[in-house]
């Protein structure tokens, strides 16, 4: 006990000039709806869904994104249009348990969710906060202005299969038998 | 006749005084207490209601008024109907002895500033103010609740070690002002303060009150981030508000007892002696409100030892100190 004696008499009185002196500094605190803080470019808030460099719906419906969702918000009914494409029929992200993890936008495999930095979503009605496609589709690429799915994977909807840049023709199978 | 009737009327009018000042202090405390708390860890505190947040103690009784008064299903309903009451009333009824000013003449009469002068104020002081931990105890029994009885546990054991250390560290009071009359006790400080004549009762006193006030370093029966609330965990509404306003009411009673047994009273320099009484407490207040702000709660066992290792000891030694020093003075 006697050993620590000064350094616990120095721990008790210390506190008292710490908080003097912060008695006479200024507040750190932002006063919000004054004033607003600078949010980082890469805040994670409202989710929007995202269209590619031509036009469509990035969005494939595959689900990723509401298995990814810890508090499964996120649901969906796929469907595929005439030519290959598919899409979501209807698309509801439920924002009264949307928590801004991001964990949606990581799993997506077509970078059609993304996060915002509008984080100002609050209102009385709950019902308000249970966004349909239309409230989520956004008609720009978001964070990424040149990433199409459909060019890169192969699959003949924006071109005849093999025919993007980067792919090469698909093989004929039987053409390896012996 | 006509003498008792203007005895009584006087009376009444003290105490509509001091009951009407001592909940707008203890009112407006809380504030202060939430405004400097915040400036001290460089936030703003209240500041919405109204200009600079001072309509915040309206908004609050308010909104506990309108509250939901709820009785949990096992509580025993009239032990924790009334526990709320002791509280509050046994912090004002301490005042009652309180002097806040010199004997002023009115109609060839010459009238304490105090509800009563009672000779023996210092006695009932303790007496009173040691069943203000009834509240705190058959509250928190009452609930029915584990953390609530914890709570209620705790200051029990928490009245029992400082309570004598703060009756022995007033014995020196006594025998400097060799009265038990508040009123005495101020006079004697005319000149000096005991604050100067006897620092060390005044310590151990600063200490003992703040452990009777339940507030941090001593608010072990609350410790919110333990016990939940402690004894008022089951609390809502008014009868929450009862308690936390009489946490407020006592820290005004134990801020004029400090003033009157140590600080002068009303003696100062210039301004009106009201003032100065005014003054004094209000920067004991501010005192407990820094220490808040700086120290974390001890721990139940280090309360014990502190309690009965260092202030019983110190005290007694003080008491002796003393009285060899006042009879050597041939006092
Ligand atoms: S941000 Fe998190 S919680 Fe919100 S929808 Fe995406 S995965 Fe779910
Ligand atoms: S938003 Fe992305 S992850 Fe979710 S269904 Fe559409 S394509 Fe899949």
């Amino acid at each position: 006990m006697s050993r620590h004696v000064f350094r616990d008499i120095r721990g008790t009185l210390q506190p008292f000039w710490v908080t003097l002196r912060n008695l006479f500094r200024k507040p750190v605190t932002v006063q919000y709806p004054e004033q607003k803080q600078q949010l980082p470019e890469r805040y994670r808030a409202r989710l929007i869904l995202t269209r590619d460099p031509d036009g469509g719906e990035r969005c494939v419906a595959c689900h990723l994104c509401s298995a990814a969702c810890p508090v499964d918000c996120i649901s969906m009914q796929a469907t595929e249009a005439a030519d290959g494409r598919r899409y979501a029929a209807w698309f509801r992200i439920n924002f009264t348990r949307c928590i801004f993890c991001g964990l949606c936008t990581e799993a997506c495999p077509t970078k059609a969710i993304q996060v915002t930095a509008d984080f100002e979503l609050a209102g009385r009605d709950p019902l308000k906060l249970v966004y349909e496609k239309v409230d989520l589709l956004v008609d720009h690429c978001g964070n990424d202005n040149s990433y199409n799915f459909y060019h890169q994977t192969g699959i003949g909807v924006t071109a005849p299969r093999g025919e993007n840049p980067q792919e090469t023709k698909p093989m004929d199978v039987k053409d390896l038998m012996p | 006749m006509a003498d008792t009737l203007f005895t009584v009327v006087l009376i009444l009018a003290k105490l509509a005084l001091i009951f009407g000042v001592v909940l707008f202090m203890a009112a407006y405390l809380v504030l202060a207490e939430r405004k400097i708390l915040g400036r001290m860890q460089l936030r703003y505190g209240p500041n919405r209601v109204g200009p600079f947040g001072l309509m915040q103690p309206l908004a609050d009784v308010i909104k506990l008024l309108t509250k939901e008064d709820f009785l949990p299903a096992r509580a025993d309903k009239w032990l924790f109907l009334v526990a709320p009451g002791i509280t509050a009333v046994t912090a004002l009824l301490v005042f009652a002895v309180v002097p806040f000013g010199p004997t002023i003449e009115v109609f060839g009469r010459t009238i304490p500033a105090a509800v009563v002068d009672l000779n023996v104020g210092v006695l009932y002081f303790l007496g009173v103010s040691s069943m203000a931990v009834y509240g705190v105890v058959l509250g928190g029994w009452a609930s029915c609740s584990k953390y609530s009885l914890l709570g209620s546990v705790r200051g029990l054991s928490q009245m029992v070690s400082y309570e004598l250390s703060l009756g022995l560290s007033l014995v020196p009071v006594i025998m400097m002002a060799r009265s038990f009359s508040l009123h005495d006790i101020v006079m004697a400080q005319a000149s000096v303060p005991f604050l100067l004549l006897n620092p060390v009762a005044c310590f151990v006193f600063l200490i003992c009150i703040l452990a009777e006030s339940n507030r941090i370093p001593f608010d072990l029966p609350e410790a919110e981030n333990e016990l939940v609330g402690g004894f008022h965990t089951e609390y809502s509404g008014m009868r929450f508000g009862l308690f936390f306003v009489g946490e407020y009411i006592n820290l005004v009673v134990l801020g004029s007892l400090m003033t009157v047994f140590f600080l002068g009273g009303w003696h100062g320099p210039w301004l009106p002696p009201v003032v100065w009484f005014l003054i004094k407490v209000l920067m004991v207040c501010g005192l407990f409100i820094w220490i808040r702000a700086c120290l974390p709660r001890l721990r139940y066992d280090q309360l014990m030892n502190l309690g009965w290792k260092v202030l019983l000891p110190v005290s007694l030694l003080n008491i002796l100190v003393t009285g060899a020093v006042l009879l050597g003075l041939g006092l």
